[in-house]
């Protein structure tokens, strides 16, 4: 009988921890996928955030290392520096990466750094129990915004593709949603290509993708998964921000 | 061939002699010559330096360098070692091993930029958060930190722990001769293992499976079961790493206790003494972390006090006190901020426990501000006292103007005052103690004086008068 469908190899064995109706899964499963097809997955070098997905140590099977909070980036600079032929990722929530992390995604962006970034964004923090995220939208409930959160006291939320699309180390930087089919597609093929420019030394690669926290947010899953759409696709639209590989006339130093 | 090298990039050059091809870092004086050093060098051996956004992402790099099983090291000084206890408990609790200097700045907080060894207890003491130890290096010369830097990669790799080198200021910028020829192409030490462990991306095998680095156990008895295993590792670094230098300690009754720049000042300043007969010695602790505990205890066989010499407020002495464990006097004599003592302040320190008095070469500054400022003190005070007297005299002068008597005593009273401030200029600077026994001398002829006017007073006018002053009251006591 032909498989039509199998699971990969670039999964361990051992179940997820994460809720029902979160797309950690997903996102996960395209990683991995990714770096099976490109072939470059047995030799991969991953680095696991703080958050919800500090277990990723346990998921992905490949050579993996724990990174403090918000410091993946750096791990994964030592790590590349060391292993330059090896794909090197990290896969990290907007409170690591958007918050405590800033100064590490930021250099390691600028620099160049050619490793590649899976930032997931699900607009609250959601492994202590859903504080506000620095990518927690005006107005939205949280543990530690009971009232909504107030722009004129806790300020706007970061669009960190667009910002880090602004410097000139970045090859590729897009923002993904997983909460259908499509776009779990088009999420898969921004993943991949993500790691096809690393290993072609093209430069800092970022996948952001667009995540549910049906728990924290209070909903359903479906109603996560409409809530994607309806609230945070508005506030942080989907695309590519920066691809020098499609860009037809490059600018001396790299533009955008 | 002997050449003349500043400590930070003696420092740079053993570590690329000990196969050290990776380099991350963040300015700060007084260190910066080594990542200088290191971004020139590392390129032409096909080493990578790097100059991290903050000293954070510096020690997390090396953290990932590390896992990765290459030869790592960073540099820095105190604020920005602060700053490394996060990345350096992650190291310690992933078991990665990796080498870190610490050329140690006058604190707390920004401080100064000039010497000190004001960070012995972050340095042997974890440092960070969690239960942990990291060997401790300190280097006494340029050499010694060019030795110490190649065997801590060695150690390092040993039990997969961090390495500290735990320079100061003056071992970092001072220029010594040092031999390099002898320390070219340093090749790890024999018993170290191919690190299979390590997260480099290999295909996995039996003996090399799936590289997890990783310091995260949810689980308590998981966590509690990585620290006792963490423990018998540290137990085995005390075991087998514990170095010191012992000096003239045959048959020394004071023991000198001190590491780094403050022991060559202390072993100039025990030379001296012995020049002097008095038997004194000094015990170096090579390695802070482990303290050579058993050494010192060895040396009670002829001590009678310990002097600890530090440039700190006293932090190592704790660990002597432990080690004496109230079995002789420990004294201690430090300084800090950046201040380094002299010779003369030492020999001072050690002739007064010696009960030998001070040489006319001896101490010139290490007590004289406290002296100062102490006599300043005591001197407000007997101001303020003698100016109630004055007042009580004045009081019964008044009372007494009229008598044809007075004017005798007055005269004698005035010559009195006037040898009192002729012999208090001179006590002054003999001694506090002194000056005092002559206020009060001083004090009693006043009021002896005051009293015999009063008799005569009582006598002559055959009335009763107040109650007479109180002749035994003393001052300054």
């Amino acid at each position: 009988m032909a498989i039509v469908f199998e699971k990969t190899k670039m999964l361990c064995e051992k179940p997820f921890h994460y809720c029902p109706g979160c797309t950690h899964g997903i996102i996960h499963r395209l990683v991995a996928e990714s770096l099976d097809e490109l072939g470059i997955g047995e030799t991969a070098i991953g680095v696991a955030p703080v958050g919800c997905a500090v277990f990723a140590y346990d998921y992905f099977n490949c050579d993996m290392m724990e990174a403090a909070h918000g410091r993946a980036p750096a791990v994964a600079t030592g790590i590349k520096r060391v292993c330059p032929d090896k794909a090197v990722f990290t896969y990290q929530g907007d409170g690591d990466l958007a918050s405590i992390g800033t100064a590490e995604i930021v250099h390691a962006a600028t620099r160049g750094e050619k490793i590649t970034t899976i930032f997931v964004n699900n607009a609250i923090y959601g492994m202590t129990g859903g504080q506000m995220a620095p990518t927690t939208l005006p107005g939205q409930v949280t543990t530690t915004s009971p009232y909504g959160r107030d722009v004129t006291r806790c300020g706007w939320p970061i669009k960190v593709s667009e910002m880090l699309a602004t410097l000139t180390g970045p090859a590729y930087i897009a923002r993904v949603s997983v909460h259908d089919v499509p776009n779990i597609k088009k999420a898969k093929a921004a993943i991949k290509k993500a790691f096809q420019l690393q290993m072609e030394g093209k430069g800092f690669t970022l996948v952001e993708v667009l995540s549910t926290c049906p728990t924290n947010w209070g909903m359903t899953p479906q109603e996560a998964l409409k809530w994607v759409q309806t609230d945070m696709m508005p506030a942080y639209p989907l695309g590519v921000y920066k691809d020098i590989t499609a860009e037809p006339a490059s600018v001396e130093g790299g533009a955008h | 061939m002997k050449q003349l090298m500043k400590g930070n990039e003696a420092i740079a050059e053993a570590a690329i002699q000990a196969g050290c091809r990776f380099f991350f870092g963040y300015p700060i004086t007084p260190q910066n010559q080594i990542p200088e050093y290191m971004s020139k060098r590392l390129p032409q051996v096909g080493g990578c330096f790097l100059q991290a956004e903050s000293e954070v992402a510096a020690i997390n790099m090396v953290y990932g360098a590390g896992g990765s099983g290459a030869r790592v090291m960073t540099s820095s000084s105190s604020p920005g070692i602060s700053l490394k206890q996060e990345g350096i408990s992650y190291i310690v609790g992933a078991e990665v091993p990796c080498v870190i200097v610490n050329m140690v700045r006058g604190g707390p907080g920004l401080g100064s930029i000039q010497p000190a060894q004001s960070d012995y207890y972050q340095a042997t003491r974890g440092g960070g958060h969690g239960d942990y130890r990291m060997c401790v290096l300190a280097p006494g010369s340029v050499q010694e930190a060019v030795n110490l830097t190649q065997d801590a990669f060695d150690i390092a790799d040993r039990y997969r722990n961090p390495v500290l080198v735990l320079g100061d200021g003056l071992i970092g910028q001072m220029m010594e001769p040092v031999d390099m020829d002898a320390v070219a192409d340093h090749a790890p030490a024999a018993d170290l293992k191919e690190k299979n462990w390590a997260a480099d991306g290999h295909v996995p095998t039996t003996d090399s499976p799936r590289a997890i680095i990783n310091s995260l156990y949810i689980d308590p008895q998981v966590l509690e079961n990585h620290c006792k295993r963490l423990q018998a590792k540290y137990d085995l670094i005390a075991k087998n790493e514990c170095r010191w230098q012992e000096e003239m300690l045959s048959d020394a009754e004071i023991v000198l206790v001190s590491y780094g720049t403050t022991s060559r000042i202390a072993r100039s300043a025990m030379r001296k003494c012995r020049e002097k007969g008095i038997k004194v010695g000094l015990l170096r602790p090579i390695t802070l972390w482990p303290f050579p505990e058993e050494a010192l205890r060895k040396t009670l066989s002829t001590a009678k006090e310990y002097l600890v010499f530090e440039m700190s407020m006293g932090q190592m002495v704790d660990d002597v006190r432990l080690a004496v464990n109230g079995e002789r006097p420990v004294h201690f004599y430090g300084r800090t901020g950046g201040m380094v003592p002299t010779v003369a302040e030492m020999v001072a320190q050690i002739e007064k426990l010696a009960g030998v008095s001070a040489s006319p070469d001896g101490c010139e500054n290490c007590d004289f501000e406290k002296a100062v400022r102490d006599a300043a003190d005591k001197i407000d005070a007997a101001a303020d006292a003698m100016g109630k007297k004055l007042d009580e005299a004045g009081k019964k002068i008044g009372e007494t103007v009229s008598s044809p008597e007075f004017q005798q005593k007055a005269q004698d009273v005035g010559k009195q005052v006037g040898d009192f401030a002729t012999r208090t200029a001179d006590t002054v600077a003999k001694g506090v103690g002194s000056f005092f026994g002559a206020v009060g001398k001083a004090f009693e002829t006043v009021q002896k004086d005051l009293k015999d006017i009063e008799q005569k007073q009582k006598t002559e006018q055959k009335a009763d008068v107040d109650k007479p002053a109180d002749s035994d009251q003393k001052e300054g006591e």
